[in-house]
């Protein structure tokens, strides 16, 4: 579980997040959603320590991971791992090095070890025989995968997905929400993920947070977001002709 | 160290070469016809290559080609995200990234300092001999007389300073740059100014320390 207490950021004189309180639960997925701008990015990388807050506190289970010193820090961290927007796979590696590379830093595997978990991983994202390519040689999906593979090669407790579809096509993007998924609830990870993708919200929003203008704006689940009348939520979501209309069916039935 | 050493020994041994062969032909230009031996002209090219020149333009032009590339890596990971990456998954990104780097300059460019100061030398030799500015035997007396091994510490101890100072100063651009692609070239270029500036200013006062 993780836990957002209070939480505000400034840059300058710029206020991005303003008194945020959110929990993250474990075995679910956890959605934070809103318009670009919103802050979810800054909200993301502040409860991952890449950012220090301007206010408030974040909790790693009982940890106040916020007045950790550096060292205990990366002791948290190494039961963390992130899906970056970019996938920041590391190029001059090869699939099964960049897969590896978290095993090489923190563990005293034999190579046979780390070899038999690297398989496992690319197995559990469905991938196959890209050992030896590099990740340009990959399509996006296929690089996204390679990202959720080495995100778990450490059994991580906790999950972060940066827009996990950005880039992707709609039956890849839900390719990639159901593998997230399905680690989260098999392996009862904290899942966080940042996403305006509205496929992501109906189809794995176990918890919805929407940021707008730098404060929670809602919360809720999959379900409550077609029943809430909150303004907000219902301009950003059905935002579309298309999507309001389904809405509006929905409805009738 | 691969990359610092053998890829750059080419550019080195290069610049070494013409810049043994000028010295020779520009000190033989401004001693002839006056009272002074020949022979000088050998002892004052190794004694200016050792104390000055060797280490000196060596880094100059290592902070040029080693610097920027130096910058440019660490600075392309930041812009790709592969360094967050690194922190999020407890790496110590600049002792993993940045110290080897560092390291590796601080145990290679002394070593590119000596190739240097050798071949400048036989640049010299090989240049002037065949052209009767001065005979063999006077280069090479020239390269015997009063040597003050002393002069070969300062000439280690200015490639060691400046190998670190090409390193930190080219690694610390790159690492802290924000931006894209232009900030990038702009951090790549600041890395090569900034690294000459520290390298002649460091110059300066390791001779004022050291020749006291």
């Amino acid at each position: 579980m993780i836990r957002a207490e209070n939480i505000s950021k400034s840059f300058g004189d710029q206020v991005v997040l303003e008194d945020i309180n959110l929990t993250f639960e474990a075995g679910k997925t956890n959605l934070i959603i809103g318009r670009s701008g919103a802050g979810k990015t800054v909200l993301l990388k502040i409860l991952v320590g890449l950012y220090p807050p301007s206010s408030g506190i974040v909790w790693y289970s009982d940890v106040n991971f916020t007045a950790l010193d550096k060292k205990k820090v990366r002791d948290i961290r190494m039961q963390v791992g992130m899906l970056f927007q970019g996938t920041a796979l590391f190029d001059s590696m090869t699939i099964e090095e960049n897969v590896r590379f978290p095993m090489d830093m923190f563990t005293n595997k034999t190579a046979k070890e780390k070899l038999d978990r690297v398989n496992y991983c690319l197995e559990r994202v469905s991938l196959k025989d890209v050992l030896k390519k590099y990740p340009s040689q990959l399509s996006g999906g296929m690089q996204k995968r390679v990202g959720i593979a080495r995100a778990i090669v450490l059994e991580p407790k906790y999950l972060f997905c940066d827009e996990p579809n950005s880039g992707l096509d709609p039956k890849t993007s839900l390719v990639i929400d159901e593998l997230i998924h399905d680690i989260t609830v098999e392996k009862n990870i904290t899942t966080i993920i940042n996403t305006h993708d509205m496929n992501s919200v109906m189809e794995i929003g176990d918890n919805i947070a929407l940021i707008h203008e730098g404060k929670l704006a809602w919360e809720g689940n999959k379900e409550e977001v077609l029943t809430s009348k909150n303004e907000i939520l219902q301009s950003f979501v059905f935002a579309s002709p298309f999507l309001q209309k389904v809405r509006d069916l929905h409805a009738d039935e | 160290m691969n990359d610092i050493g053998i890829g750059s020994l080419i550019i080195v041994i290069l610049i070494s070469t013409f810049m043994g062969a000028v010295m020779a032909v520009q000190i033989s230009y401004q001693l002839g016809g006056q009272l002074i031996p020949r022979y000088y002209v050998g002892y004052l090219i190794r004694d200016i290559t050792v104390i000055e020149l060797a280490p000196t333009i060596t880094c100059l032009v290592l902070a040029g080609k080693v610097g920027s590339n130096m910058a440019a890596e660490i600075g392309g990971m930041r812009q790709k995200e592969h360094i967050d990456a690194m922190e999020i998954m407890g790496v110590n990104t600049p002792a993993y990234l940045v110290m080897p780097k560092i390291f590796a300059a601080i145990c290679v460019v002394p070593m590119l300092v000596a190739v240097a100061a050798l071949v400048s030398i036989a640049g010299a030799f090989v240049s002037s001999v065949p052209t009767g500015l001065f005979t063999a035997a006077e280069y090479v007396e020239g390269i015997r007389a009063f040597f003050e091994p002393y002069n070969v510490f300062m000439m280690f101890v200015k490639a060691v300073v400046f190998g670190f100072i090409l390193s930190a100063i080219s690694c610390y651009q790159g690492y802290f740059v924000t931006g894209g692609s232009i900030e990038l070239g702009k951090a790549s270029t600041a890395a090569v100014v900034m690294s000459n500036i520290g390298i002649l200013i460091a110059d300066y006062f390791i001779a004022v320390l050291l020749t006291q």
